[in-house]
This record gives structure tokens, sequence and C-alpha cells, in this order.
């Protein structure tokens, strides 16, 4: 077992590693005599080459990183509410509820995109339900244009600045980079949205079941209203697991590789290029598998990064004053009526 | 937006300190019969959307070709026609791909349940050089994404000669450091005195496990053969780069080279609802026969 583990999980990383820095084009064995080393050859073209690599890949760091910047948020959110609506003490046909949004997490992500191919294809399903409210649909998974690009010309605005057309970064222009994911790339995200809440509203579920009703029953007492009892109380408790939710949530949105596979293959115009996509069509449909690999050990990075850093963000400290106040007047006030111990008392007197 | 519109709308009391008065309080009763009614009105409304696209696969499944994309959103085709399904059986592999599946599910599943609770156990209970640290590169090998990997393990199951094989399709998928993880939680949980009485009475490390151990550890197990066939019925990745031949092409791979339509011309919908729909009936079943442990191990895990 442990050796499975390390065949599978060590020496492929430092294999990986070498083709990395090497020139391997695919035949025969990446370690026979003919592949050379080559430095950070690999990494340089894909970061700063000035070509199509450069380009490629800028292009899927753009589209992942929105596509992460909407999902995670509005999963997180999705789930929790929805964890919160289901897990309400008087609620009738919870069983069914709870099935009906965990059921598209257990469909595979094959599936799901064929499904969504029809969906939101040109004549498909939600352009119908569109075309009710007099909206005519976009021919979703074949338009390129970003929809912050699109809500600007809606606006009047066609062309963006000169100072953000003609700078780019990794070969993208930065009017690019800020133009929202392309409408294709928002038909992902309503779909991981989709399949993924599910699994974290169960999450949430059981941790809100973990959570006991004490401390809210006391504020309740204390007369803070559902608004202040969630952001001030049910919250804070969920810490832990909205660290998880988030985390995994992050995670998985860097890896989106199975619904561009089946689905768009990148297209249209590269808008729905993901890194992890990028890195297996270099390799092993370009035979550039130094490049390949590179992309892949980059995508490790930025994901370890991530998760670094939301590690930083969620990290238990003192709260400010100004969100300290009503949450100690609450437990002052709670304790009164329920336990009165003594340092809620002298919290109580320190907030008057 | 349902969230927000939830926990604004939960009974808002009166200021903090004040009794509410009688008159109030009676109000407060109708609004929260109103916001009752509101509340399921919601839950219902989600509950469609979040359901009704897979009636719509199956429904287009039956409809012909011209009426699938002129009627996207009936649940009734005009008329009914099950040559989606013939055509799929008859003029694609769709067959062998689904006993490839098949024959791969089983395998992984039942590799994972023996090998995962082996290696829980003995981390969890045998006292051997190294554990701390076979430990530490569990975790970590969780962490890395396993997009990062499909290079990495390309590169080792072609170097050892088994590409293109099932060995190269499952080995790789043989053990899952999370299942190796939930399994050593579980036997930690369970009391050491059970297993002291057995070796008192003269058995072995590996009888203690097996007959003792193991049985008490079904709940567990339960959990890893409902993840380790989620998850091996519904892998891509790893089926894309361990094999290439036409017979070794999974469920996943196959239905995933229909939508670039191999299949003749046209948009072909129902065809490739009819395999969607197909490849989802195994993993819905196991979810509906398993739906209540499948809600409570996920409480479970948290627990912990």
């Amino acid at each position: 077992m442990l050796i499975l583990l390390g065949l599978f999980l060590v020496i492929p990383v430092l294999m990986a590693l070498w083709v990395s820095f090497s020139d391997w084009g695919g035949r025969g064995s990446p370690f026979s005599a003919g592949v050379k080393f080559v430095g950070a050859t690999n990494y340089v073209s894909v970061l700063s080459g000035g070509g199509l690599a450069e380009e490629n890949f800028g292009q899927a760091l753009r589209n992942n990183a929105w596509y992460t910047i909407l999902v995670v948020p509005i999963q997180t959110a999705v789930a929790l509410g929805l964890a919160i609506l289901v897990n309400r003490a008087i609620l009738r046909g919870r069983g069914f509820f709870r099935t009906a949004y965990y059921f598209p997490s257990v469909t595979s992500s094959v599936a799901i995109t064929v499904l969504w191919l029809f969906l939101f294809s040109s004549t498909g399903t939600v352009n119908k339900v569109l075309s009710w409210v007099g909206i005519h649909g976009p021919n979703w998974f074949n338009d390129p244009n970003g929809i912050i690009t699109n809500f600007l010309g809606l606006l009047g605005v066609r062309s963006g600045p000169a100072f953000l057309t003609q700078n780019t970064t990794l070969g993208v222009s930065w009017w690019s980079w800020l133009g929202g994911p392309s409408v294709a790339m928002t038909a992902f995200i309503i779909m991981a949205i989709f399949t993924t809440s599910g699994t974290f509203m169960l999450l949430f579920i059981a941790a809100l079941q973990n959570l006991g009703g004490e401390i809210t029953e006391a504020a309740m007492v204390d007369g803070a209203n559902g608004w202040q009892r969630f952001w001030g109380i049910t919250l804070p408790q969920l810490r832990p697991t909205l660290f998880t939710v988030l985390t995994l949530g992050l995670i998985g949105c860097w890896q989106v590789f199975d619904q561009i596979y089946t689905g768009t293959q990148g297209a249209p115009d590269n808008t729905t290029l993901t890194p992890a996509y990028l890195s297996y069509t270099a390799a092993f449909n370009n035979q550039q598998w130094g490049q390949g690999a590179a992309i892949a050990f980059i995508l490790f990075v930025i994901i370890v990064l991530f998760t670094l850093f939301q590690r930083w963000a969620l990290k238990e400290r003192a709260p400010s004053k100004r969100r300290m106040r009503p949450y100690l007047s609450a437990v002052a006030r709670g304790s009164v009526g329920a336990a009165g111990a003594e340092e809620p008392r002298n919290a109580k007197e320190t907030t008057r | 937006m349902s969230k927000t519109g939830l926990a604004a709308g939960v009974i808002q009391t009166s200021p903090a300190g004040q009794h509410p008065s009688r008159s109030t309080r009676r109000s407060r009763r109708h609004r929260s019969s109103v916001l009752q009614i509101v509340l399921y009105v919601v839950l219902v409304s989600i509950a469609v959307i979040y359901i009704f696209p897979f009636l719509i696969q199956v429904a287009t499944a039956f409809k012909t070709n011209p009426e699938a994309t002129a009627n996207p959103i009936s649940l009734l085709p005009a008329t009914w026609t099950t040559a989606a399904f013939q055509k799929l059986f008859v003029h694609s592999d769709f067959s062998i791909w689904s006993m490839n599946s098949a024959i791969v599910t089983v395998v992984v599943t039942c590799g994972r349940v023996f090998f995962d609770s082996l290696a829980g156990y003995a981390l969890a209970r045998l006292h051997f050089r190294g554990r701390d640290a076979v430990f530490a590169s569990l975790i970590a090998v969780m962490a890395v994404p396993s997009v990062v990997l499909l290079i990495p393990k390309f590169l080792v199951i072609n170097q050892i000669g088994i590409y293109d094989s099932y060995t190269g399709m499952i080995l790789p998928l043989l053990v899952d450091a999370a299942g190796v993880f939930i399994m050593k939680g579980f036997f930690e949980s369970i009391p050491v005195s059970v297993e002291e009485q057995a070796h008192i009475d003269g058995a072995g490390t590996f009888r203690v496990f097996w007959s003792v151990v193991l049985p008490m550890a079904q709940p567990a197990l339960i959990t890893i053969i409902i993840l380790s066939f989620q998850g091996s019925w519904n892998e891509l990745a790893q089926f894309i780069i361990s094999a290439q031949s036409p017979s070794l092409t999974t469920l996943t791979k196959g239905v995933a080279s229909l939508t670039s339509g191999q299949l003749g011309q046209g948009t072909q919908y129902p065809l490739k609802l009819a395999a969607a729909a197909l490849m989802t009936i195994p993993v819905a079943a196991m979810f509906f026969i398993f739906q209540r442990r499948i809600m409570n191990t996920s409480e479970g895990s948290v627990k912990g």
C-alpha cells in the first residue's frame, strides 16, 4: 500500500519535475540519453516568452481566476443558505428537499456537462425560459465576450482606454483581464454552483446540527433579531466549516478539467481554457511535455498560495471593538437570563 | 439571495429589553404563518431548479431530433421514440464502455475497501518506525490536487509499461489518501480493550484485524464503498491519460467523445442526453440506496 502510494505519488512528482526542466518530446523514456536538461526554459516560455505559450497561459489564468472569484463565494453562500433553510426545526419534507438539493452532486461531471450543453444551447431550455420574459438569450457556449465587457457595451462603452488595451500581462491585455468571464465560461460557472452547492450544504447542515441551541436561545431571550443572530452567533461558530468549504471550493475551482474536456475544449476564442486543461493539451496533444509539466507545477504553487492566504485571512484573531460591541452585550444579557456567570457581567459593565 | 431573504425575515423582534405587547404577539403569529408559506415557496422553487434539468434530460432522451431543438422545455415528448437508445447500443460502443466502467469500478471499490482499511488500521494501531512520517506524507498527498498529477501519473504508467491496459487504469486508483484517513479516524475511535482481549486469546495481528476489528468498522467501510464507487464511476482524467484503445474506453470517456459529434450529423441531443442519463443511473441508484447513510456520514465526518 505504501509502495503504491509512493509509486504513484512521490516518484511521479519527481519524474514530472525532471520533465519540466527537460526538452522531452514524448518519445521513449524521459530518462534516455537524448533528453537534455534545459533549465528553466519551459517555465520562462510559459511565463514571459512573448509567444503563444505565454498568451495561452495568461488567458487560461484569466479565465480560471474569474471562475474562482465568482464560483467560490456564490457556492458557499448558496450552500449555507440552503443548509439554513433545510435545517429549520419545523419543516415538512425536509428529507425531500435535502435529497433534491444534493442530487446534482452525485452525477458525473461528464453527464452534467452534456446536459448543460443542451440546456444552454442557442435553442435550449434556458434561452426558451429567457424568451418568456422577453430576453433574447445568447448562444452561450459559442459566445467569447466577457460579461463585464458586455455590460459596459450596454452602457455605450465599446472599447477601453488606451492604457488598458495597450498594456499586457502574460500576453493578455489589461482590458481583457478586466473583461470578466466569457458568456461561455459563465455557463460553466452556473454549472459549478449547481453541482457543488449540495455537497457543501451537507457540510453546513452537519455543522449547524452540532452547534447546539443554547447560545442562540440566549440571544433570542435578549431580543437579538434573526439577522443579528445569524451574523453575531451562527456565522462565527461556523468558522471551521466555513474554512473547510472555502478551501475545498478554491482547490476544486483551480482544477477545472472534465467540463472543459467534455464541453468546449477551451473554445470559443480560448475563453474557457483553464490551466489544468492547458497543461493536458500542451503535453498530450502538442507533445510539449516540459511546458505541460511546468504549467502543472505553476498551478500547484497557485493553489498552495491561495490556501495559505485563506488560512491567514480566516485566522481567529481578536475582533475589532466595533464588531465586539453587539456580541458582548448579547452575551451579557443572555447570561443574565440563562446562567448568570461572572465574566459576561463584567463585559456588560465595560460596554456601558 | 434566498439566504438574505430568510435571515432577515426570521421573526423580527422588538428592540432588545422591551417585552412585546399582546397585540404585536398576535400579529407576529400571523406574520410567521405567512413566512412559513414564503419559506415553502422558496424551498419548492429551488427544488424545481435543481431537479428540473434531470427531468428534461430524461424526457429529451425519448424525443426525436427535431423536437429536442424545437421544444426544449416540455417534459412529455410529442412522439415517443427510443431511437436514441437503439443508436447508442447498436451503432456505438456504449455497451463496451459500460462494461469497462463496471470492471474498473468494482475492482477499485474492492481494492480501496481492502487497502484503505489495512493502511488505516496500521496507522491507527500498529507502532512502527516512521509512522508519523507516513501519516504526514498522507496528509501532504491529500493536499496535492489530482489535476496536477496527470502528467506525473502518465509518466510512471508509461515507464513501467502498463499504459493502455486495465492495470494502468486501475492501479493508480487503488488506494486513496482520503479513504485511509477516514479509516484511520474510525479505528482510533474503537476501544483498544476489544483487541487486547483478542490478543490475549491468542489471535495474531492480522487475525485481530480481519475477524474482530473489520466487522466493527462496517459504517466506515460503507462510506468507503460509496465514495470509491462514485469516484471511480465518475472518473475521467485518469482514464484519458492511462489508455487510448477503443476497447478500454470507459463511459465517461466515451460519452465525452459523443459531444464532438462522432455518430453522424446534427446536434443529436436525444442521443447525448440518453447516454448521459444512462450513465447516471448506477450512481443515482447507489445514492438512493444509501441516501440516509450519505447524509449521516457527512455529518459524522465533520464532528471529529
